[in-house]
């Protein structure tokens, strides 16, 4: 394939996959030398995810790997699942069923069609605009108001966090660069590589080094020294892959560095919804990591900060 | 396979989790009586169970609804195998209307059933009052397990009078079985049986 061609994504494709073979060669290793049943679970849960992350980026590189039809489908699929948890979650009456057809069939799919046809305008109000004017209209139809604010912000919260905010990953493709024309999908692998990384490096430094909590009613797995460490190393390592960007290295810096914080800050905030209503995990489709959402919570903050950035600062606006 | 193409086709739109609490899945005549909220609850209870039990587990199902029309009939009868109530002419005294009379034949083939205790779909949040049925049948067998099963969700994926289907996560809930009680009144039984799905609901 044409990306495959490009020698750096070649690199860090290699990089990504001998990434997971340490990965899962340490999760053997721990389950050979630890025996505490206390700590066996811990262990059985990081060798589920180092599966399920075999899977995502298996997944994810062959979406890549098709150009742009194949990432587009892929966040469509994931905004779909990421959607159907949050309603799920979310307390709506039989007055919304209605609303909630429109947002699951017409907005969805509509959103990833203004991705996919690169009409920049059309997908940069539809959902703000169009769907936020809509879906209260459709909802005062159903003639329940009891809870009616309520109801309406929390579908088009869904529908922000879950479609707007995720579509704005594939929509990397579709931004103009001088000089690095056909390399967009470069981009993409950066942003989602590093706002991963930071998670997975939060949980590593948490679980080792963690000792201060660092929001115990919200998420109380997160900690001071896993914030810290996983944002100082995922920025470093997003720094040292400023060669795959158009930015030079203290832009990287500074990008990496805005990534992995509002990532970190979308995984709170999710997890603060979560909380409210009394859960842990949005689902169980992705075993040892919970549900879609519990795995995109720090995209969902981090791709739209890092699209406009990039397209105010380094993209031909038409 | 037309079963298990339903199966699979209900499972992918409801994304339904299933929990069996305290029960494990066992090839034994029981009664597995659950909320009703939703065409969908039969068909995901039956879904949820492993293939080898579905086979012999029958949903019972109102007549008057499902002999109507041919694809409802044909689905009723050939695919869920449904033991059909005649809701209309119900009689004690007349084997062929007596309800009772019909499901602890099929238990005494070795079939589970699934009943709905609430006899029609409840529009409301919490459980509604349960119909005496479960309460002559567990009379007459008392040996059959009665599992309680906790259906939620499946009211916001297809409402009552609703025709469009909305991909919400529905999950399915199997409780321990009713302990048996010696000497106890229609009503406390009753009471009973609606407890333990209202216990489902919250864990």
């Amino acid at each position: 394939m044409k990306i495959l061609a490009d020698p750096e994504m070649f690199h860090l494709l290699v990089g990504v996959f001998a990434l997971l073979c340490l990965a899962s060669l340490v999760g053997i290793i721990l389950e050979k030398i630890i025996k505490a049943p206390e700590k066996k679970d811990m262990v059985s849960n990081l060798n589920a995810r180092i599966k399920a992350w075999w899977v995502m980026c298996f997944v994810f590189t062959g979406a890549l790997l098709t150009g742009g039809v194949g990432s587009v489908i892929l966040f469509a699929f994931v905004s779909f699942l990421a959607l159907r948890e949050f309603i799920t979650l979310t307390p709506t009456k039989r007055a919304d069923h209605r609303a909630l057809f429109w947002a699951f069939f017409v907005i969805l799919p509509f959103q990833y069609i203004f991705v996919g046809i690169k009409w920049y305008g059309m997908f940069s109000i539809f959902i703000p605009v169009y769907a936020f004017i809509f879906l209260p209209i459709r909802i005062v139809l159903g003639g329940d108001f009891e809870g009616f604010l309520e109801r309406t912000a929390k579908i088009q919260w869904g529908l922000m966090v879950c479609v707007y905010c995720i579509s704005h990953v594939p929509s990397l493709l579709n931004l103009t660069i001088t000089g690095y024309e056909g390399q967009n999908a470069k981009l993409l692998f950066y942003l989602v590589f590093v706002v991963q990384l930071s998670d997975v490096l939060q949980y590593i430094f948490g679980r080792l080094f963690g000792r201060h909590k660092i929001a115990p009613h919200m998420s109380p797995n997160k900690t001071v020294e896993g914030f810290a460490g996983g944002v100082v190393a995922a920025t470093l390592l997003g720094t040292a892959l400023w060669r795959l960007t158009p930015f030079s290295v203290w832009q990287a810096m500074a990008f990496s560095l805005l990534i992995t914080v509002t990532g970190f800050f979308g995984g709170l905030i999710m997890s603060a919804i979560k909380r409210d209503r009394g859960l842990k995990d949005y689902g169980t489709m992705i075993p040892g990591h919970g549900g879609m959402l519990d795995r995109i919570d720090s995209l969902c903050f981090s791709a739209p900060l890092f699209f406009h950035l990039l397209r105010y600062f380094f993209a031909i606006w038409d | 396979m037309i079963a298990d193409f339903i199966c699979g086709l209900t499972k992918l739109i409801s994304g339904v989790s299933v929990r069996w609490l305290g029960v494990q899945p066992e090839d034994k005549p029981r009664v597995y009586f659950a909320n009703h909220t939703s065409h969908l609850d039969f068909i995901v209870l039956w879904a949820a169970l492993p293939k080898d039990i579905r086979l012999k587990t029958r949903p019972v199902a109102a007549r008057d609804y499902w002999a109507k029309g041919r694809l409802r009939n044909y689905l009723a009868r050939k695919v869920f195998n449904a033991v059909l109530i005649d809701r209309k002419h119900l009689c004690a005294h007349d084997e062929e209307h007596n309800p009772i009379h019909l499901m602890t034949e099929v238990l005494d083939q070795g079939y589970s059933l699934i009943i709905f205790p609430e006899g029609t779909r409840n529009l409301e949040d919490n459980i509604g009052p349960f119909k005496s049925g479960l309460y002559h049948l567990h009379k007459q067998r008392p040996a059959s397990e009665l599992v309680p099963v906790y259906l939620e969700n499946f009211n916001r994926i297809l409402p009552k009078g609703e025709f469009i289907i909305i991909p919400i996560l529905g999950s399915v809930t199997f409780g321990k079985p009713l302990a048996q009680v010696k000497a106890e009144t229609k009503v406390d039984f009753l009471n009973r049986a609606r407890q333990a799905l209202e216990e489902l609901k919250n864990r």
